[in-house]
């Protein structure tokens, strides 16, 4: 092979590289240019904005839109759900990556099954039980749904991330003179922090997308998550899509997670891959 | 991490007991008392509500009861009438919902799977840079699928840049095949770079020799992917597109959006779900609902008996993981 067939291919694999990036990227940042122009030039199709305006963010923040209120409802509900799951998913997953006992294949096994589970199949009944109840519109008609997709995405994300971790350690406390509660609360939840933390990312996100289950659980404008509110915006006229508010909220929805991404893609990564590769 | 100092001298007795039976009673009882909030959360959130729809499904709506004339202030019992309505009064838009859901499936899944592998390969063979285009595969999969939705909606609208770029003046997000062809198209840019990933980390895992020795022996290219990546990387891919089937399966948020409810090109089993309970017909949702669980845990069912995948891993946490294919 000479070097400038070497050469040639190099420069085939990076323009691939540039392909590939652009196709993810390109409809992304057709989203934050459509909501930096003016509702006038929305159908613009230059790559850039021009003039630039900020009237979208102005008109998204409206009181009249109400979607601050629909990103606290966001985090409120992801917040609870992450959390909850995640201390539930840390014991169990220890016990999965470090116990022996019986039947723990088929439980693990039991708790991987339930995140394919489709989440229409428990929203039907829990719409009909939460409407028995009194339910609707509330933050736990939200978030006890979502554990069903939470919690097992913890407990596999974390069984991984505590697998990894040598069994020395803990030994090594146990016979310094740890109890296993000990050891467990000393040693291996400091050095499993940055599982946790993947897992906590990876978990908020998946509950921060959610749409299925707010949708159908709230009816009032004022429990609304932020993906259904951007969902249901209204424009000037009924007729009318507001589709430069609706990129522009689409945009404040996605830029926490895109940043969160960005400075952790490492870990998110190793989180989404532990199960799969190996 | 934190690197500790090798323990030489003391060493913990090796615990390891491999059978099941000679697990100690103390690690059993601890292990209850772990796994046993999880289990019954689950069990309230999932069992639950599963059991619910399977009894919901045999009661009818409230209201004026055809047989008898009278009103009924409680749900009645009818039976298996809900399914035998779905395979015969409702039978069409029922099949409709089937057949959409499935061709999703099938159609989105092979092409992500595709594109997908060709994203790893190229990725793969760039050193540069390569944080920088994992974070950029990345968006996609973060954006949410509802502004996801929102945006392809945008991009596909009549006076949208995609007909700006093609020269034509398709009506997408209306009723007809170029419906399908906006959701599948919206549906594989989020989920391709998902399992471009998983499948980077697969090749990312094939040592360099294997191929040298191929090279030595004269295989090229085209054939050291067919009969060294592919086999190689092949459980990381399965149980990649085993989770996009499951998934794809459910697919509800983008169609609901791109599109709108009620379209008979789109609508999925998922959508024709949550319409029917969103109009308080709780039976009839119910029934749909157990069938899609049914449909759904057939697929995956076949999948591992079929391939022979296992998802869990090494079952005692230390003996490499097998995920090897058996058939």
């Amino acid at each position: 092979m000479t070097t400038l067939t070497a050469k040639w291919r190099g420069g085939l694999v990076y323009a691939g590289v540039v392909v590939v990036v652009a196709c993810c990227l390109a409809p992304f940042y057709w989203m934050l240019v459509s909501s930096l122009r003016r509702t006038g030039d929305i159908f613009d199709t230059t790559p850039l904005p021009s003039p630039l305006s900020f009237e979208n963010y102005r008109a998204v923040f409206d009181p009249a839109q109400g979607f601050g209120r629909a990103l606290l409802n966001s985090l409120v509900v992801a917040g609870i759900t992450t959390v909850l799951a995640l201390l539930l998913a840390t014991f169990t997953a220890y016990a999965m990556a470090r116990l022996e006992f019986r039947f723990k294949r088929l439980i693990l096994t039991l708790i991987i099954a339930t995140s394919m589970f489709p989440v229409v199949s428990i929203v039907v009944p829990l719409l009909k039980l939460f409407t028995d109840i009194g339910w609707i519109n509330t933050y736990q008609s939200m978030i006890v749904p979502s554990m069903s997709f939470a919690l097992p995405l913890a407990v596999w994300n974390l069984t991984t991330f505590f697998r990894q971790m040598p069994d020395e350690l803990e030994h090594a406390a146990m016979v310094d003179g740890c109890t296993r509660g000990q050891a467990f609360r000393k040693v291996i939840v400091p050095l499993a922090a940055p599982g946790i933390f993947t897992t906590a990312i990876i978990t908020f996100i998946a509950a921060w997308n959610e749409f299925l289950i707010a949708l159908s659980m709230t009816n009032k404008p004022g429990m609304q998550t932020a993906t259904v509110a951007i969902s249901k915006f209204t424009g000037a006229t009924t007729y009318e899509t507001p589709f430069g508010s609706q990129m522009a909220a689409g945009v404040l929805v996605t830029v926490p997670l895109v940043v969160m991404v960005l400075l952790f893609q490492r870990r998110i990564v190793a989180g989404l891959t532990a199960g799969a590769a190996k | 991490m934190t690197e500790l100092p090798a323990e030489t001298g003391v060493r913990a007795r090796p615990r390891r007991p491999a059978a099941r039976g000679r697990a100690t009673a103390g690690a059993g009882r601890l292990a209850a008392l772990l796994v046993s909030p999880t289990l019954l959360v689950l069990a309230v959130v999932v069992l639950y509500p599963t059991l619910m729809a399977l009894k919901e499904s045999l009661y009818g709506a409230k209201g004026l009861d055809p047989s008898t004339g009278f009103i009924s202030a409680t749900e009645p019992f009818v039976g298996l009438r809900n399914y035998a309505d779905i395979f015969g009064e409702a039978g069409a838009r029922f099949f409709n919902a089937f057949w959409n859901t499935t061709f999703f499936t099938v159609v989105t899944v092979s092409l992500e799977t595709v594109v997908g592998v060709a994203m790893a390969l190229i990725m793969h063979r760039a050193f540069r840079g390569r944080a920088l285009v994992r974070a950029g595969i990345l968006v996609p999969w973060a954006v949410p699928t509802a502004i996801s939705g929102l945006l392809w909606r945008w991009i596909f609208n009549s006076d949208g840049v995609a007909n700006a770029l093609l020269g034509q003046q398709i009506l997408w997000t209306t009723e007809g095949f170029h419906a399908k062809v906006a959701v599948i198209v919206a549906e594989v840019w989020k989920t391709a770079p998902f399992i471009g990933l998983l499948v980077l980390a697969g090749l990312q895992v094939i040592p360099k020799e294997v191929y040298e020795a191929a090279r030595m022996d004269g295989a090229r290219p085209v054939r050291q992917f067919w009969h060294i990546t592919l086999p190689l990387v092949k459980p990381a891919l399965l149980v990649a597109v085993l989770f996009r089937c499951m998934d794809a399966l459910r697919m509800f948020d983008l169609p609901y959006i791109l599109v709108g409810a009620q379209k008979h090109s789109v609508e999925t089993l998922s959508m024709l779900a949550q319409n029917e309970a969103s109009n308080v017909r709780f039976g009839p949702a119910s029934a749909y609902a157990v069938i899609l669980f049914l449909y759904v845990f057939l697929i995956a069912l076949a999948f591992v008996r079929l391939l022979g995948t296992d998802l869990v891993g090494g079952g005692d946490g230390r003996r490499p993981r097998r995920t090897e294919v058996t058939a």
